[in-house]
């Protein structure tokens, strides 16, 4: 925990100039999305599917006023309140999917770097198809896939969000692995006459999952684009199961030939902040804690291309 | 192969190493693997007998890729045994199974060469040291505390509170090493292989953690095979000494004797490259001459002859040897060497080891000429000696040396020594 604790500082004191001040807007920026998330009920100031209150209903596409500061759209929504739940919903997902990435690919990049063989072979060749494919397209087919199970629930986004951003933390733990292994104290721990399980738990376990936080804070962001792509095609959550800002931009599309702006701005303006504070916050990590992540960049040069957004470019 | 003759079980001995070898396959580039293309091995280890009594040191010594490691490594069943068996007792550690191999790593432990990559660096000392306890289900955390404690206090990491919960990279490399020490005495082995344990110290460390494992052995009955590249501390510190070169041992006996009476060639140069005692006076180490060959491709007959100042007719002479000697008469020709070249054409083709070699494209006689004045450069070069004929072939020659095997370990004085110059048992050769 003390080693948590220390390592959290770190990037704050070992950075200088530039670098330390864009990290320390990234944090500003992504606290700022955080409170709104974890806050949401209590900030909004109205829920995110709600048309009317105190039996008043809401104008439609109203403009922005003292009782909406930022408008209301066409379903008779307040935008500010969904802007505020929109954080929510992208938080619940981007944990989630990075939470099923790090439970699935850690393990994996772990068993396949340390077993090697034709394990090691399959989980590679899976994992590289899927790095290859561009990042929405595969996006779009699993949610596609998963439409009749969990049709437009968080839960089926993120398991989309998880299948695109997986192979990363699968390549990152076995790469790390494969070095990690030939160090002195795993043979060391066999020696003591421990079992390969309890090498890969005790032994490396700990010494591969640095680059992991990293890793995570840096597809964080990408995970919010792919979401508001999601979202913006249709395929993400439903307007009445969550607040969701790509989706609500692309039903804003129809508003913009009519002069309404502030049903479009709002949400567009949220996905642009908060991928740009949690890009600096990513960038300003690896720039400290991360040697491991930075050679797996020169490494990915020969990788196949995959489409770039900003932000993948950024990640390179 | 291993069909065990149980002679092993006497009492007498711990460890039983008989014919033991170790070979790695190279591992060659993914293409060559596809086409099926031979990537050769490395023969680390190669037909070594051993055995060590309880309570007594063995030293390994050698340069390194002499195979001390491997065969240190091999007795704890750390790399599987091409060939031959390892008795611990009356288990043959070549042949367990991999639950059984974990049970007798509490008889037998190690102590690495480099500290600093010994330890987890995620790891606090007591739960480094008490992983090995762990490891062999000690599962109360007290009693292990109180182990850990009891084994850290003997390697003198005192007071012990201080480090238990200290990162390796808080500690020195000579603590590091007691840390390494005490998870290896912590399981209460009987045998410890310390490979090379104070290569990588600080000089003013190095004689108080050898004197540390000196305690240790006496305190808890220890024995030891000390593993180094380093006569000098193999003095101070084993009963016996193994003197290892490229995979073999080529000198084994009682270690007065060996430092008193050195018979091996390479254990004389060994001995000859010690230095000073005095630090200030210390000087750079004089090896043989010529460089450790390529373990991949080891000279034939006795592997040390292309090195050996001592070398005679039948010690193995061969194509790899003609086309060095050659080359260095070219280096000192100056203008001679065009023409020469000129007749003796490429010599790539004398790489692929063989006891008979052919070379030259110039006619046989100059080809013949040529050699002849090499010859006559250095009359007694021990090569010359080993070649039965030189007959012309074709445009060149072929030159064809002495057979020879690999020397056998054969008694001389109190020692056993693998060289001809000791062809029989107690009859020492000048
Ligand atoms: N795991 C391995 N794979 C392939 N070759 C190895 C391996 N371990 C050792 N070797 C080779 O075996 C030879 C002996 O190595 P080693 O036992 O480490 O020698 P030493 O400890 O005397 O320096 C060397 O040529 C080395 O390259
Ligand atoms: S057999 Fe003896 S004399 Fe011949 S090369 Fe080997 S060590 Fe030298
Ligand atoms: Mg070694």
């Amino acid at each position: 925990m003390r080693r948590m604790l220390s390592a959290v500082a770190k990037p704050f004191s070992e950075t200088t100039g530039l670098a330390r001040w864009m990290l320390v807007a990234g944090v500003l920026i992504t606290a700022v999305f955080l409170i709104a998330a974890i806050f949401a009920p209590w900030l909004a100031p109205y829920g995110f599917a709600q048309s009317s209150a105190h039996g008043v209903e809401f104008p439609k596409v109203g403009h922005p006023s003292s009782a909406h500061p930022f408008g209301t759209d066409r379903l008779f929504f307040d935008v500010l309140s969904r802007v505020i739940w929109g954080a929510r919903t992208a938080l619940e997902v981007v944990i989630l999917s990075i939470l099923f990435c790090v439970v699935l690919g850690v393990p994996l990049g772990l068993l396949s770097g340390f077993y090697g063989g034709p394990l090691d072979r399959v989980l590679v060749l899976i994992m590289d198809a899927l790095y290859a494919f561009p990042p929405l397209l595969l996006a779009i087919v699993v949610s596609f896939l998963l439409t009749d199970v969990y049709g437009g629930s968080v839960i089926a986004v993120s398991i989309s969000l998880t299948v695109v951003y997986i192979p990363q933390y699968f390549r990152v733990v076995r790469n790390t692995t494969l070095s990690a292994k030939e160090a002195t104290y795993i043979e060391a721990a066999r020696a003591i006459g421990a079992r390969d399980i309890r090498i890969m738990r005790k032994y490396l376990f700990g010494n591969v999952v640095h680059s992991v936080p990293v890793l995570g804070t840096l597809n964080a962001a990408d995970a919010i684009l792919t979401l508001a792509g999601l979202g913006f095609l249709g395929l993400g959550i439903q307007s009445t199961a969550a607040a969701e800002w790509g989706h609500d931009v692309s039903r804003a599309l129809a508003d913009a030939g009519s002069g309404v702006w502030w049903t479009g701005l709002y949400p567009g303006l949220a996905i642009v902040l908060l991928v740009t504070g949690l890009t600096l916050v990513g960038e300003g990590l690896n720039e400290t804690l991360n040697p491991t992540l930075r050679r797996r960049r020169l490494l990915a040069v020969v990788m196949p291309p995959r489409d770039r957004t900003p932000v993948q470019e950024v990640q390179r | 192969m291993s069909t065990k003759p149980d002679t092993s079980s006497d009492t007498s001995s711990l460890v039983q190493v008989r014919d033991l070898s170790v070979h790695f396959a190279l591992r060659g580039g993914s293409l060559a693997r596809l086409f099926g293309r031979d990537t050769g091995t490395i023969k680390a280890v190669d037909g070594v007998n051993l055995e060590l009594r309880p309570g007594e040191v063995v030293g390994l010594v050698g340069e390194s890729g002499s195979g001390k490691s491997t065969l240190g490594r091999a007795l704890l069943g750390l790399v599987p045994a091409t060939q031959g068996s390892i008795h611990l007792r009356d288990q043959n550690v070549a042949e367990l199974s991999r639950r059984r191999l974990r049970e007798i790593r509490q008889v037998v432990q190690m102590v690495f060469q480099d500290p600093n990559a010994a330890l987890n660096p995620s790891m606090q000392v007591e739960e480094a040291v008490g992983d090995a306890l762990r490891v062999h289900g000690v599962r109360s955390t007290t009693e292990r505390r109180t182990r850990v404690v009891e084994a850290l206090e003997r390697v003198g990491l005192s007071p012990v509170e201080h480090f238990l919960n200290k990162y390796p990279r808080d500690l020195s490399g000579g603590q590091k090493q007691r840390v390494v020490l005490a998870r290896a005495i912590v399981l209460d082995p009987e045998l410890l292989v310390a490979d090379e344990p104070v290569s990588m110290l600080d000089m003013s460390v190095r004689a108080k953690i050898l004197q540390l494992m000196l305690d240790l052995k006496n305190e808890l009955g220890l024995t030891y095979v000390y593993i180094t590249h380093d006569l000098a501390t193999a003095k101070y510190f084993c009963d016996r000494i193994a003197i290892m070169y490229l995979g073999r041992v080529v000198e084994i006996g009682p270690a007065e004797e060996i430092f008193d009476h050195p018979r091996h060639p390479y254990t004389k140069a060994l001995l000859a490259a010690i230095p000073e005692p005095d630090p200030d006076k210390m000087v750079p180490r004089d090896l043989p001459r010529g460089e450790i060959p390529d373990a991949a491709a080891p000279p034939l007959g006795c592997a040390f002859h292309p090195r050996c100042p001592e070398a005679v007719s039948g010690c193995g002479w061969e194509s790899r040897d003609l086309r060095a000697l050659v080359e260095q008469h070219w280096m000192r020709a100056g203008t001679a060497y065009d023409e020469e070249q000129d007749v003796i054409g490429d010599l790539d083709h004398l790489d692929t080891p063989a006891t008979t070699a052919t070379l030259g494209r110039g006619g046989s006689d100059r080809v013949r000429a040529v050699l002849d004045r090499i010859r006559a450069e250095d009359p007694h070069e021990p090569l010359w000696s080993g070649v039965t004929s030189i007959q012309p072939d074709g445009s060149g020659v072929t030159v064809r040396f002495q057979e020879a095997d690999s020397p056998a370990l054969r008694q001389a004085g109190g020692v056993d020594v693998a060289c001809v110059l000791y062809p029989d048992s107690s009859s020492s050769p000048a």
